[in-house]
């Protein structure tokens, strides 16, 4: 078979199952276009703008674990394309990123639409190849998934000028079947000595936590995780990425732990003995300050990069991995040896937890007239009956989602936690939705998140996508306006969101149904009937209390025992 | 603490801005680095002068081991080897000094290689800080120009960093 750049492009997607490209045309890439035109079987969703590509593409991946893949033109196409591609790379998302180059005579010329892509990419990027041989375009391909989806997962870009896809040159095609590369290897299998001393540690643990993370997610470990943590009757706490591996309602979890995490999980951090990390990497908004980080305590530590082991906190046992196998050896390790947990510590630990969890941290008043955030996520649990895939943007409403929708499932929650993307809500909700079309997904966002890529409520008309955009609308940027209040003596410089368009009409004249609700009382019905418009997209624009803050709250480098609680609360 | 990384890489474009990047990006220091290709024409060779704790070297190693086109690296410091780098100096050589800066290079085992009425040209080979002890041991007022290669090392014995 003798084919075109452009041409082997879009058969190289089709070998390997793409279904769905997600990107935005222009001059270099126009070959490219012309090819997916010629064909059915890669479906190409047009965004309108490049972010919004690369968030889709985020989102479609998060959500099923397949590489996402977004096509978008030379310059300002890549440039805009890469908060996206940033946002994938913080969080470890398998992704590969086509991008149109200028012709490779006219490289280094300041031509039209040229940037630096390879450049301007590579410190956000796994890996990223600029093609200079037709003959090299289909290996490259093949090696940048394989680069994307193994070992810690993050996008690929391949910068593609656009000579090597003219239609006028052909060569024969065949996809590699496999990749070798001497240079990267990753690791596949934990060492099974360096997993019998955990087990032998965990054993003797008195008080004991699990502190997990997105890597759970990521390598689809939720089942071996809780088989182990429910075998130990260990108590588990999860950082933002990994929310749902573990059930947000299982007995032994202890919530969110981290800045704004629950008083019961931070004091667990603070006065646990054996620590077990997997999949987490001990990020700043995780550890507090690292001096005063889980102080007593001996530290497991399990993930597949072993850059990640003790960069921030020193660890005492490493175990190098893929965080799905070495916990199945470790249950088998257990379930086959002689050891078991130490009950009456056990118990011990569990009482000094039930009484930190008896503070109920996440309380807030219920009786106000004026909507609370945390209600409106509660009600939006209990209307999609905790089984909704739920994106959100960044600030006060992502932590409220995270706190209260208390996820049972993998891949449910679906947020920028390393990068803290604003705008990424409703593009990630388009490739969760492209993915599953007959499920219900739900954005939960604020109303100066939504600006930042709200122009993708076209795109949701255009493909028949019924998302469910819950704003949780308090008048300005409320994480921001928090710390100016916490830290600033309330000079809220800039943190005003109150000139915003009508939302109501906006979604409407998008073409879409809006909703306005105010009331405490009006909330849950409100709720209902978004939710049962089965085929169209509701923007809720909920109006809710200006002045709610998140509780708890760690303060940028404190220790975990040293958090601010809700005003009211006894330990304020 | 010094310490000198050897990585052998793949010959691609582009691998020593991912090098270079990685410590700006991080935060690290590079004191020198020199790259030239080896033998097998599609590996590079790699010689990285860094400072730093034992928890920074780590995490340097672990980041470099990292980037997908790093083959291969060892940390030189951690067992015996050999350094070397080459310096070519210029020097005002007026006839009172003339004498006295050819014993010198003489006692360095260095070599003049370019002469003129007022100047000489020397090439001097070895450890850093030989390199160094020359650089001071001339009066300063004398040196035109100074270049120097950043060192280049490699492992004692019969083993050798190879795939």
């Amino acid at each position: 078979m003798e084919l075109s750049g452009g041409e082997i492009i879009v058969q190289c997607l089709k070998d390997e199952g793409v279904e769905h490209v997600f990107g935005y045309p222009g001059g270099a890439v126009l070959h490219i276009y012309d090819a997916i035109f010629k064909q059915k079987d890669v479906k190409h969703i047009l965004v309108r703008h490049e972010q919004a590509a690369g968030h889709a593409a985020d989102g479609y991946a998060r959500a099923t674990g397949k590489p996402g893949v977004m096509l978008v033109t030379s310059g300002p196409g890549a440039t805009n394309a890469v908060t996206g591609i940033a946002t994938a790379f913080m969080d470890s998302i398998p992704m590969v990123v086509l991008t149109g180059q200028v012709p490779t005579p006219v490289i280094g010329s300041d031509a039209f639409q040229e940037v630096d892509t390879v450049g301007i990419t590579r410190p956000c990027v796994k890996h990223n190849f600029l093609v200079k041989r037709l003959e090299d375009l289909a290996e490259t391909i093949k090696k940048a998934f394989y680069i994307a989806t193994t070992g810690r997962p993050g996008p690929v870009v391949i910068d593609i000028p656009k000579d090597i896809t003219d239609p006028g040159i052909k060569i024969p095609y065949s996809y590699p079947s496999k990749v070798k590369m001497r240079s990267y290897n990753p690791v596949i299998k934990g060492h099974l000595g360096q997993i019998k001393k955990a087990v032998k540690i965990m054993m003797e643990a008195e008080r004991p936590v699990f502190y997990t993370g997105g890597g759970v997610v990521l390598d689809d470990a939720a089942k071996p995780l809780t088989d182990l943590v429910d075998t130990l009757g260990f108590p588990i706490t999860q950082t933002l990425m990994g929310l749902g591996a573990y059930p947000g309602s299982g007995k032994h979890f202890l919530g969110m732990l981290g800045m704004h995490g629950t008083y019961e999980a931070n004091m667990a951090m603070h006065e646990t003995d054996v620590l077990i990390a997997v999949g987490a990497r001990f990020d700043d908004r995780i550890t507090g300050h690292v001096k005063q980080f889980c102080p007593d305590a001996t530290i497991i530590h399990i993930d597949i990069d072993p850059s990640s082991i003790s960069k921030n906190v020193r660890v005492d046992i490493p175990i190098v991995g893929p965080v799905k196998q070495v916990l199945k050896d470790m249950l088998k390790v257990i379930n086959e040896g002689e050891m078991n947990p130490k009950k009456q510590a056990l118990k011990q630990w569990w009482e000094q937890i039930e009484k930190w969890r008896s503070m109920d941290c996440l309380k807030y008043d219920q009786t106000s007239d004026l909507i609370k955030p945390q209600q409106a996520i509660e009600v939006l649990h209990k209307v999609t009956k905790g089984d909704a895939y739920v994106t959100s943007d960044v600030g006060q409403h992502q932590m409220f989602a995270a706190q209260f929708y208390r996820f049972d499932k993998p891949r449910r929650w679906i947020n920028s936690g390393g990068l803290g993307t604003m705008g990424f809500g409703l593009p990630a909700a388009m490739g969760v939705q492209m993915a599953f079309p007959k499920a219900e997904v739900a954005v939960v966002t604020g109303e100066s998140s939504i600006q930042m890529c709200i122009q993708e409520m076209a795109t949701c008309l255009q493909y028949e996508l019924p998302i469910k955009i819950i704003l949780l609308n308090n008048g300005c940027m409320g994480m921001v306006r928090q710390w100016q209040e916490f830290f600033y003596e309330s000079r809220y410089s800039q943190s005003g969101m109150g000139v915003t368009p009508d939302f109501v009409k906006l979604t409407e004249s998008y073409g879409h149904v809006g909703m306005r609700v105010e009331k405490t009382k009006d909330l849950e019905g409100a709720m209902k009937e978004a939710f049962s418009y089965k085929d169209r997209l509701v923007f809720l624009d909920v109006v809710v209390d200006p002045t709610e803050n998140v509780y708890p709250m760690i303060a940028a480098g404190k220790g975990h025992h040293e958090m601010y609680l809700s005003p009211g609360s006894e330990l304020v | 603490m010094r310490h000198i990384i050897s990585i052998l890489m793949e010959n691609e474009s582009g691998a020593l801005a991912r090098v270079a990047n990685l410590f700006t990006a991080r935060g690290y220091n590079i004191e020198s680095l020199t790259v030239a290709p080896t033998e097998d024409q599609s590996l590079s060779r790699m010689t990285l002068v860094t400072r730093g704790s034992d928890e920074i070297i780590e995490q340097i190693t672990k980041q470099l081991n990292k980037l997908i086109d790093v083959v291969k690296l060892v940390d030189l410091t951690e067992g015996g080897h050999l350094e070397r780098e080459m310096m070519l100096i210029k020097l005002r050589a007026e006839r009172t000094q003339r004498e006295e800066i050819k014993r010198l290079v003489d006692i360095f085992r260095g070599k003049i290689i370019d002469v003129t009425d007022t100047s000489y040209t020397v090439e001097l080979t070895g450890a850093a800080s030989k390199l160094n002890a020359f650089v001071e041991a001339v009066d300063e007022e004398l040196i035109i120009e100074v270049v120097r290669t950043g060192p280049s090392g490699i492992g004692r014995g019969p083993k050798g960093l190879g795939l």
